[in-house]
């Protein structure tokens, strides 16, 4: 009886085109040993709007996400968009294993969702989950986040504290586990956002070709995983 | 012989589930029986005998993040799935828990049936045994929509238990290319459970490492195959 009610009220609703909404819960994990993620930025979003694209050049604000973690740029193009966003959910770095929560709304002309935050450290790399079409059954979903190359800057491996765009180097490594005193990678920026192919480290803290260590700083895909409740 | 003789008593049993009657596939309080597969998508990491774990939703294997059970430790470390079996097998979120038939050579392929009531998941786990600790596995492949004469496949990647630190040296790894310590008490690593880094080997720079660039590996390591008979 109850639910022949339910029924017939989102009946109506439907008829009346008003409550397409639906809450979106979505919780990240970091599946990395040893990679940080700054400010994640979680976003639903019209169909037609991308964070980026694999193969194309990466936008000013992706550049300023993927090489220091900046995620203001980003935000504020999506905002404009009439995107419901999350910013920072984890209040700052999410470590190895950790995990944060946010929930946003989706709603007839907010149906995908995106995910993005910088992996530290890497030179350019991110983890994301791109526009990613939110089901219309509720349940949960849990889906794989793979890490992406911004190409905006060559991976040479040496951490120096450059974060600003177009300023080589790796900001920090959180973990401390870098070395220091590396000669760098040789590498140029590639042009495109693609699959990131992963770092390459050494094992040597106080010299070699990285400052990485390729014990801890290494990873295979996926870098994190997003288990998304639709209400 | 004895393939065919079990082979027979599962014709039975599934001739015995028709002429209960009850049909209904949606009905949780039925006994359901799931064949499960396990393919070794690797090129040189023989898998440990699997464990396979039918169970509700509240029983976890493995958590990304959270510290490893000490039997997934065991298994992990050294390839024995007894004692997560048994375990699993105490606890009332569990219907049923197995072991496959042995060692999962690279390219080969290992099933098993595995059947109760009240189940929601299967989990899976089975060690890369040319490591310290790494395991591919399926923590809740969910089962609960699953009908009867159907099955679900997916691909399954390589987790670092993070009990035991990567050291790749020939005394702790167990498998064939080291053949040392398999399960040790101490942990010396992490103490989360992460998606794995891969190994570095030898051919990499790690000089002491028993393990050469054959025993890299990318995901997918696995895949895996539910079918509910």
């Amino acid at each position: 009886m109850l639910r022949g009610i339910l029924k017939s009220a989102a009946a109506v609703a439907l008829l009346g085109g008003v409550i397409n909404a639906a809450e979106i819960d979505v919780k990240i994990v970091n599946a990395t040993g040893g990679t940080y993620f700054t400010p994640l930025l979680v976003a639903t979003h019209a169909a037609d709007v991308s964070l980026f694209q694999s193969g194309e050049t990466a936008s000013d604000a992706l550049q300023a996400m993927a090489e220091g973690g900046d995620i203001s740029s980003l935000s504020s193009d999506l905002d404009l968009t009439g995107a419901m966003i999350a910013e920072n959910p984890a209040g700052g770095l999410l470590a190895p294993g950790a995990e944060t929560m946010t929930t946003l709304m989706s709603d007839t002309q907010n149906t995908t969702l995106s995910i993005v935050a910088m992996m530290l450290p890497t030179n350019d790399g991110f983890v994301a989950l791109n526009s990613w079409t939110i089901p219309t059954e509720p349940g949960t979903y849990k889906v794989q986040l793979q890490a992406y190359d911004a190409g905006t800057e060559g991976n040479d491996e040496i951490v120096n504290g450059g974060g600003a765009p177009g300023v080589a180097g790796i900001p920090a490594d959180p973990g401390g586990n870098a070395g220091s005193g590396a000669t760098g990678v040789e590498a140029v920026a590639e042009g495109f956002v693609h699959t990131h192919r992963g770092v390459l480290g050494d094992q040597d803290a106080s010299g070699g070709i990285s400052d990485l260590d390729s014990r801890v700083h290494r990873w295979l895909n996926p870098v994190a995983t997003a288990i998304i409740t639709v209400q | 012989m004895i393939m065919k003789a079990l082979y027979l008593a599962g014709s039975l049993l599934t001739a015995g589930l028709l002429l209960g009657g009850c049909g209904g596939d949606s009905d949780p309080s039925e006994t359901a029986m799931y064949k499960v597969t396990l393919t070794n998508l690797t090129y040189a990491q023989p898998m440990s005998p699997m464990a396979v774990v039918l169970h509700q939703k509240s029983y976890t294997l493995f958590d990304i993040g959270s510290s490893a059970s000490v039997s997934l430790e065991k298994l992990a470390e050294g390839g024995d799935n007894s004692i997560l079996l048994d375990k699993a097998d105490t606890k009332d979120e569990v219907t049923a828990a197995l072991g496959g038939n042995g060692l999962i050579l690279p390219g080969a392929t290992d099933s098993l049936t595995i059947s109760g009531v009240n189940a929601e998941c299967i989990s899976v786990a089975s060690m890369l045994v040319n490591t310290n600790d790494a395991f591919t596995g399926a923590s809740c492949i969910d089962i609960s929509t699953l009908k009867k004469g159907t099955q679900s496949s997916m691909t399954l990647v390589t987790y670092d238990a993070g009990s035991e630190e990567n050291s790749e040296s020939a005394g702790t790894i167990p498998g064939p290319v080291g053949g040392g310590e398999g399960y040790s008490a101490t942990r010396d690593d992490r103490d989360f459970v992460t998606v794995h880094n891969g190994v570095i080997t030898v051919d990499d720079g790690l000089a002491d490492s028993a393990l050469s660039m054959t025993h890299r590996w990318d995901n997918p390591t696995a895949k895996v195959t539910v079918e509910r008979l």
